[in-house]
């Protein structure tokens, strides 16, 4: 049956991400040097602002997963119940056999999605997040004596830049296999009851 | 679009504060209402007896000064102006004009009386001038106000005291000045006086430095935003102020990098010799981003704030092969060819010429300590020698990337002792280069001159040396922009050992991370066919 699965703010909270990280790394790579778009410095003024607006942006989400006990959905699940999902992905699926996992209100993510998601936002988000932040404000401790220089902390936010966009191919692709896309839309999907 | 940028930014960074330092600078009289205009100075120096003269030469008119300004020679007599000698701090070399070589019109000893018609005194014609001798400083030089008084070129300091010919058989006479006219209405220093010398280094117009030429005379702002006449104004020592004579901002020993900030009397040296001592550390107004600011660490000022350098349509030197010199004419006669933009490329005197007009400068690390190459050290002659090296890195702390213009030449060596020579080019003698044009007579003498030892056998050495620029600096919104260097092929692209955003740094990263992403896109592709062939055929 049709229910709720993603709420207003996780909406929200999804598609304004979605557009600011495809911005950031438009941005991103143009600062880098991959390719020239809109020139250097605006590029650079875009970026900063974009960062700021998803790190006041997380900071709702993290209170709104806090409060409403929706961080329960990326806890993640036993070893076999994700070899499960691997094998149906990698075997199962070109079978035309059944999904070995499905929605529940209680369990919205199936157990590879919160694997990937945790992924996501305990790796390539916080290593983006740490390298961008000392990036920007590099001439404050560069000169202590770290034994950091600009090119560790620029290495790691180009590194990690570049597992997003693999992160972002891989999700795009299973979520146009599911109606994951509608769901996030309307906030409404099919589950198990 | 730029408003929406400014608009989310104010959201969220505090809004920063300029200072960028104002200046109104009366440049003559002041007056009081109901007053009339007076002097600035205290001293109306045409009423002096002491000046009345006539003077026949110009150690008279230096004694008339002394018996006012009594300790003025004294000071003089400390100074890098007057001795052409200093010991630099860090690497204990004895430096300076007296003792030095460059690729220019080489060293200074045997050709005493051409070169030191711009030195701060009267008479340096050989090794035995008296430098305590207070009657042979040229207070006129600096504080001439008449443009008068010029020392003539081959005088050894003096002006010339009858009509006398310069350049030889070029028909064009140097009368003298009436001395008593200059020195009563001797005044303060001007770009005028400093530039007589500065800016016809290496022996002429705009040859040496490439930010100091005769266009910095009476510059517009846009060629130097300081010494713009429509501008600001200033005078040469507005910036290198002197104390005691002493002008501070010597290319020996170069702050380059100001820590201090705003220099505030009672804390700091009250010199204004570097930019930051106006303008602090942190000058730009900050935006969306503060990257100007964070870059003051790394980057000099002069770096993107001399976009290029000899703008005043002047070109400068940037290339002397003396090894060609000494060609002349089936029937005997000297050789000078000149570009269509009437610069000599050649010179039977002096070689091969290249110039340069609106050059983008050369960019390095650079920490301040310069070391020269000096007369006793051995060089390798199979490489091109550095007349002057400096140390300096991304990971040093006091360097920071510094403009220089880099002068490339040829220059004679000692082929058996592989060093530098002194070259005797100016006098009347036979082993004069330009009387004879024989090297081997020439340095023989030059090197006996300095007391050297020369193996009688030389040869020509490629050599460059760098200066640091530091002047023509363009108003601000002629400043480089970002791309200017971040970006791929940018002005910073030969400097290496640190990572630089927009020149795509990290080859490696991006091939490996490029794969990344076409490995995924194939990867999800091939999924998505399987799924879709395997579909039909099931169907």
């Amino acid at each position: 049956m049709q229910q709720m699965i993603f709420k207003r703010f996780e909406r929200v909270w999804h598609w304004l991400q979605a557009l600011i990280v495809f911005i950031m790394l438009a941005t991103g790579f143009e600062i880098h040097g991959s390719f020239s778009l809109m020139g250097f410095e605006q590029a650079v003024d875009l970026h900063i602002i974009l960062a700021w607006t998803l790190i006041g942006l997380w900071i709702f989400a993290m209170f709104w997963h806090l409060t409403t006990g929706e961080w329960k959905h990326y806890t993640p699940s036993t070893v076999d119940k994700i070899m499960a999902m691997l094998n149906y992905y990698s075997i199962g699926i070109f079978k035309g056999g059944d999904k070995p996992f499905h929605k529940t209100r209680a369990e919205k993510h199936n157990p590879l999605q919160r694997l990937a998601y945790l992924g996501l936002e305990l790796l390539i988000i916080p290593a983006l997040w740490l390298s961008g932040l000392f990036y920007l404000f590099y001439s404050a401790w560069s000169n202590l004596g770290w034994g950091l220089d600009l090119g560790m902390v620029a290495f790691v936010h180009i590194a990690a830049a570049f597992l997003m966009i693999a992160f972002i191919i891989v999700h795009l692709y299973l979520a146009f296999t599911t109606s994951e896309v509608k769901a996030m839309i309307t906030g409404y999907g099919e589950v198990e009851t | 679009m730029r408003l929406y940028l400014m608009l989310v930014a104010a959201l969220w960074l505090p809004a920063s504060v300029s200072a960028e330092p104002v200046a109104a600078l009366a440049q003559h009289g002041t007056t009081v209402a109901g007053s009339q205009t007076v002097s600035k100075s205290t001293a109306d120096h045409s009423k002096f007896e002491a000046l009345q003269g006539p003077f026949q030469t110009g150690p008279e008119v230096t004694k008339a000064c002394l018996s006012c300004h009594t300790e003025a020679a004294k000071q003089l007599h400390q100074t890098k102006h007057w001795r052409w000698e200093a010991l630099h701090p860090e690497t204990g070399q004895t430096l300076g004009k007296r003792t030095m070589t460059n690729s220019f019109c080489g060293a200074i000893a045997s050709n005493y009386p051409r070169c030191t018609s711009c030195h701060i005194g009267y008479g340096w014609k050989d090794a035995t001038f008296d430098f305590s001798s207070e009657a042979n400083v040229d207070c006129l030089v600096c504080h001439d106000t008449t443009q008068n008084y010029k020392k003539f070129p081959t005088g050894a300091g003096h002006p010339t005291y009858e009509p006398k010919e310069f350049p030889p058989n070029s028909g064009k006479i140097w009368q003298p000045a009436d001395l008593a006219n200059v020195a009563q209405q001797v005044g303060k220093t001007s770009r005028q006086t400093c530039g007589a010398c500065h800016f016809y280094g290496g022996g002429g117009d705009a040859v040496k430095h490439g930010d100091l030429d005769s266009s910095m005379t009476n510059p517009d702002k846009s060629l130097d935003v300081h010494l713009g006449k429509d501008g600001l104004n200033f005078a040469c020592s507005t910036c290198h102020m002197g104390n005691a004579h002493d002008v501070k901002g010597s290319r020996y020993a170069i702050v380059a990098k100001d820590t201090h900030g705003i220099d505030v009397p009672g804390r700091d040296d009250g010199s204004r010799a570097t930019c930051e001592s106006c303008h602090s550390a942190m000058p730009h107004q900050g935006g969306i981003n503060n990257k100007l600011n964070d870059h003051t660490d790394k980057i000099a000022c002069q770096t993107c704030h001399i976009p290029e350098f000899a703008r005043g349509g002047k070109a400068t030197k940037t290339w002397w092969d003396w090894s060609t010199a000494g060609q002349k004419t089936p029937d005997g006669k000297p050789i000078v060819k000149k570009d269509a933009n009437g610069n000599v490329v050649y010179d039977t005197q002096k070689g091969d010429f290249e110039w340069a007009a609106n050059v983008v400068p050369v960019y390095a690390w650079y920490a301040g300590e310069t070391r020269f190459t000096q007369l006793d050290e051995k060089i390798d002659p199979s490489q091109v020698v550095a007349l002057n090296t400096f140390s300096g890195s991304y990971d040093d702390p006091n360097a920071r990337i510094w403009p220089f213009k880099v002068m490339r030449g040829k220059q004679p060596y000692d082929k058996g002792n592989s060093q530098l020579v002194v070259t005797h080019l100016f006098g009347k003698d036979d082993s004069a280069y330009w009387k004879s044009f024989d090297w081997g007579k020439s340095i023989t003498a030059g090197m006996q001159e300095v007391g050297a030892d020369y193996s009688g056998e030389y040869d020509f050495v490629e050599t460059t040396m760098h200066w640091p620029l530091t002047h023509m600096i363009a108003p601000a919104d002629q400043a480089l922009d970002c791309e200017s260097c971040h970006s791929r092929d940018g002005r910073m692209q030969n400097l290496s050992g640190f990572y630089m955003p927009g020149r795509g740094d990290f080859p490696l990263l991006d091939k490996l991370g490029w794969l990344l992403v076409l490995a995924t896109l194939a990867g999800v592709l091939l999924h998505g066919i399987g799924r879709v062939v395997l579909g039909k055929n099931r169907s």
